[in-house]
């Protein structure tokens, strides 16, 4: 056995292999030992589903990370007794004023200590000093978000029960999440943009807290939930929140009262509970308002202090609202807003229809391609058609065995490999009939063929690979499934086109078959 | 012209005979049609960008243009205008109602949103036009496709850039693996590629979204192609016709590489002709744009790539 015996039974294996890669695809009823059960996986546009971008508001988580470190702030001076203060915004900045001018080393003291995140700044007007984010802070918020965004949105819909849904980054600031299956994307959409903040705020009284009209000091006016009326009533609040969503660490959906529908209830955490017991023994008789991202929910009365950890948020919640609302909770707010950039729907009929026509235009284009090659270089032509055969063979055998997705410009993409993929062929061929010509013998020429012909074939298909590449950096979705393709579409044109005919030349060679050629 | 022999070996007694499209000893002064055909060329890019111009830009589908798309099929034939009809309502900016395939059964609906409308409320309430004038179930919402303005903005950029960064990148291969002069010869015809593409797009008024952008990146990808086929043989040919002058070099190395030339471009647009006539109107300007683009790609090998290598004869690089 020689080299080219080796070299005929690798391309061999590896069609083979390829074959019982791709069998799973076309026969869904493969027989329990087959070793391979993975069909080929199919993009959103060929299966049918929702594709769903967001841009992720980085800018405004950064801005969320002031308030919050802002309202740690208070607790810290508060706790280190350093008078009367004030801790305002003022762009990314936070002003500190102090009654007490003498305790402006103590403040700055607590920061230095307690906040290694924050740096003091100079301080224009009347403020005492001001804070603000470090910059490798800034930067690690930053570069925080799309991940955490990731998580939360990942744990939703998780919860949401879609089978194999897809939620990846994309650049440096989106999201993209895809459903196989969904066909009316809103209930997915209300799921995952929502930021699901939560917040319990005291509704303003006495005599600070102002009107409506005119809200005073530190107090804000939020709109609470729809009426039956159709309308929002208006709620006075305090501005600072008594504590917010993170301290959830379960939230389930509960009956209500037999008139209200279902409720929702949470557990705290042990600091949720501290902070809970402590805010509403002090405000016994007072109406504390639920805020859920800028909404009130609902302001009941607190009529005794609540210490063991628990609460019910109460809504005019259908079912799967309330189902909605305690996964959303559960699974944490968004660290920043999303705004919806993209949304494609495919329904299954398409999809359906997109396979079939791909697949007629593979056909037809195929049978046409191997038909003139047949006919225009006959023996030559048979072997250039074989190769090609092995040459899609394991193009979708990559496919399969990579878990790339197969869309519908990738299906296109293949159709078009199989004509660009005799062009090294016909490279080959062409140069062999001219050595032909000049009198060579069928060996000689074929040698000759294959050495002068390498140049150009080479140097063609770096081209188009580079093209691919950048194809593939600039497209998103179906247009990627077009570019791998491409590319893998040439590697393996130049392993069966190339290495894979020269393997059936050397063998009818060395059976000593090759006296004359027929191209 | 006068042909000349330059065969170095000695033909075979019986010369072998192959099935051949282009006779092998063809002769064709190509180059002596170089201005003509160069005043063709450019007059069809001029053809091509005047139509964009008068169209206010190419038929920019939802991907640049932002808006919502809606892909509905009847059971039976409808007319354009009865869809129309039903899309009314106060507010939205702008319509445009699409036979796809002919026939009146599908029908690609793009729709601006009104001012301050989110967008896919727009598509709601287009789904809830037809419905509303059609009856419920008597149509099948195919895809609902929405973006933003912000994506079309990036995209414009971003498409502009990877064309660009293909054909440089194309042309700097060539220029390693060649000389500058086929360096500026593959990028210039590669431009003119993508210049032609563009015009008919806007002539035939075929959809221009993302994945006809990646119809324009293959099409420098590919069109590059038979450039090196030739370059390669001018080179080859240049070393073994040292005393002849370098048009009849090119001349005869686009002879020689004709055939070639020819049936590896063929096979390509066969089967993107394939996939234009039966691959279905999702994929129809994409697979325009591969036609085209293969064509002209092969045509401008020869008489774009081809000439200016002769021009830049002793300006640039070596000299033959």
């Amino acid at each position: 056995m020689g080299s080219v015996t080796y070299r005929a039974l690798f391309f061999a294996a590896v069609s083979l292999a390829a074959l019982v890669l791709l069998a799973p695809t076309f026969w869904s009823t493969a027989p329990k030992w087959w070793p391979w059960k993975e069909p080929l996986r199919l993009g959103l546009d060929l299966q049918g589903g929702t594709h769903l971008n967001y841009a992720v508001g980085i800018e405004q988580a950064v801005d969320n990370t002031i308030d919050r470190v802002g309202r740690d702030l208070e607790r810290e001076f508060k706790g280190a007794q350093v008078g009367a203060f004030t801790v305002d915004r003022d762009g990314r900045k936070l002003l500190v004023r102090l009654a007490n001018k003498d305790r402006r080393q103590d403040a700055r003291d607590v920061v230095k200590s307690r906040f290694p995140n924050l740096v003091v700044v100079d301080a224009g007007g009347d403020a005492d000093f001001a804070v603000d984010l470090t910059p490798a802070e800034t930067e690690r918020v930053r570069s925080g978000v799309v991940e955490q965004a990731l998580q939360v949105i990942r744990n939703r819909i998780d919860q949401f029960g879609v089978s194999e849904p897809t939620v990846i980054a994309q650049g440096s600031d989106e999201i993209v999440v895809q459903l196989p299956g969904i066909q009316d994307p809103q209930r997915a959409k209300d799921l995952i943009g929502r930021t699901a903040v939560l917040e319990f705020k005291l509704v303003a009284q006495g005599p600070a807290a102002g009107t409506v009209d005119a809200p005073g000091p530190g107090m804000q006016v939020l709109p609470g939930a729809v009426n039956e009326r159709g309308g929002r009533p208006k709620y006075l609040l305090e501005r600072r929140p008594i504590m917010t969503g993170d301290v959830i660490t379960d939230a389930r959906v509960a009956p209500g009262g037999s008139l209200e529908g279902p409720v929702v209830e949470f557990v705290l955490d042990a600091e949720g509970t501290r902070l809970f017991g402590d805010a509403t023994r002090a405000n016994v008789q007072r109406q504390l308002a639920i805020v859920l991202d800028g909404y009130v929910e609902s302001a009941p009365v607190i009529e005794t202090p609540i210490t063991e950890g628990r609460g019910i948020i109460r809504g005019r919640f259908d079912f799967k609202e309330a189902q909605d609302l305690a996964n959303v909770l559960r699974n944490g707010a968004l660290p920043a807003p999303l705004q919806l950039q993209e949304e494609r729907t495919v329904g299954p009929s398409l999809g359906q229809d997109s396979i079939r026509r791909g697949s007629l235009s593979f056909v037809v284009g195929g049978v046409a391609v191997m038909v003139f090659m047949l006919v225009y270089y006959r023996g030559g032509g048979l072997i250039a058609d074989a190769a090609l055969v092995v040459n899609v063979l394991l193009l979708l055998g990559v496919f399969a065995v990579g878990g790339f997705t197969l869309t519908l410009p990738g299906i296109a993409g293949v159709v078009l490999t199989t004509g660009m993929a005799v062009d090294v062929n016909v490279l080959v061929l062409e140069r062999v009939r001219e050595e032909l010509r000049l009198g060579k013998s069928a060996r000689a020429a074929i040698e000759a063929g294959y050495e002068r012909a390498k140049h150009a074939i080479f140097d063609s298909n770096v081209c188009t690979f580079g093209s691919g590449l950048i194809l593939f950096q600039f497209g998103t979705g179906p247009v990627r499934g077009f570019a791998v393709t491409l590319c893998v579409g040439i590697l393996t044109t130049l392993a069966t086109g190339v290495y894979g005919t020269r393997v059936v030349y050397d063998w009818l060679a060395s059976r000593g078959r090759l006296k004359s050629v027929s191209v | 012209m006068a042909t000349k022999a330059t065969a170095v070996a000695t033909p075979p007694a019986s010369p072998p005979r192959f099935v051949e499209l282009i006779p092998h000893n063809l002769n064709i002064d190509f180059v002596r049609l170089m201005v003509p055909m160069l005043i063709v060329s450019w007059t069809i890019i001029a053809i091509g960008l005047a139509s964009i111009y008068l169209r206010g830009g190419l038929n920019y589908g939802i991907d640049f243009a932002g808006g919502t798309l809606v892909h509905v099929k009847f059971p039976q034939a409808t007319a354009v205008a009865d869809i129309r009809a039903a899309l009314e309502r106060p507010g939205v900016r702008e319509v445009i109602v699409q036979d796809v395939g002919g026939g009146g059964l599908e029908f690609q609906i793009r729709l601006q949103a009104a001012e301050g409308e989110d967008e896919s409320a727009t598509a709601s309430a287009a789904k809830a036009g037809l419905q509303s004038k059609f009856g419920e179930g008597s149509f099948e919402v195919l895809r609902v496709e929405t973006v933003g303005p912000k994506v079309g903005k990036d995209l414009w950029r971003n498409a502009t850039l990877a064309v660009l960064a293909s054909t440089l990148l194309m042309g700097t291969y060539i220029w390693f693996r060649f000389d500058l002069r086929f360096g500026i010869g593959a990028a210039v015809a590669l431009i003119h590629d993508v210049l032609i593409t563009a015009g008919l797009l806007s002539i035939f008024n075929m959809e221009f979204d993302l994945t006809t952008v990646s119809a324009l990146l293959t099409v420098v990808g590919y069109s590059v192609h038979d450039t090196v086929i030739i370059s390669d043989r001018i080179r080859e040919n240049l070393t073994k016709m040292r005393k002849e002058k370098l048009v009849t070099v090119v001349n005869r190395s686009i002879n020689e590489t004709l055939s070639r030339t020819i049936i590896t471009s063929g096979t390509a647009i066969l089967v993107t002709m394939a996939l234009f006539l039966l691959g279905g109107p999702v994929i129809h300007s994409f697979a325009f744009a591969l036609l085209v683009g293969f064509t002209v790609g092969t045509y401008s090998s020869i008489y774009v790539a081809a000439p200016i290598v002769i021009w830049l004869e002793g300006k640039v690089g070596r000299t033959a």
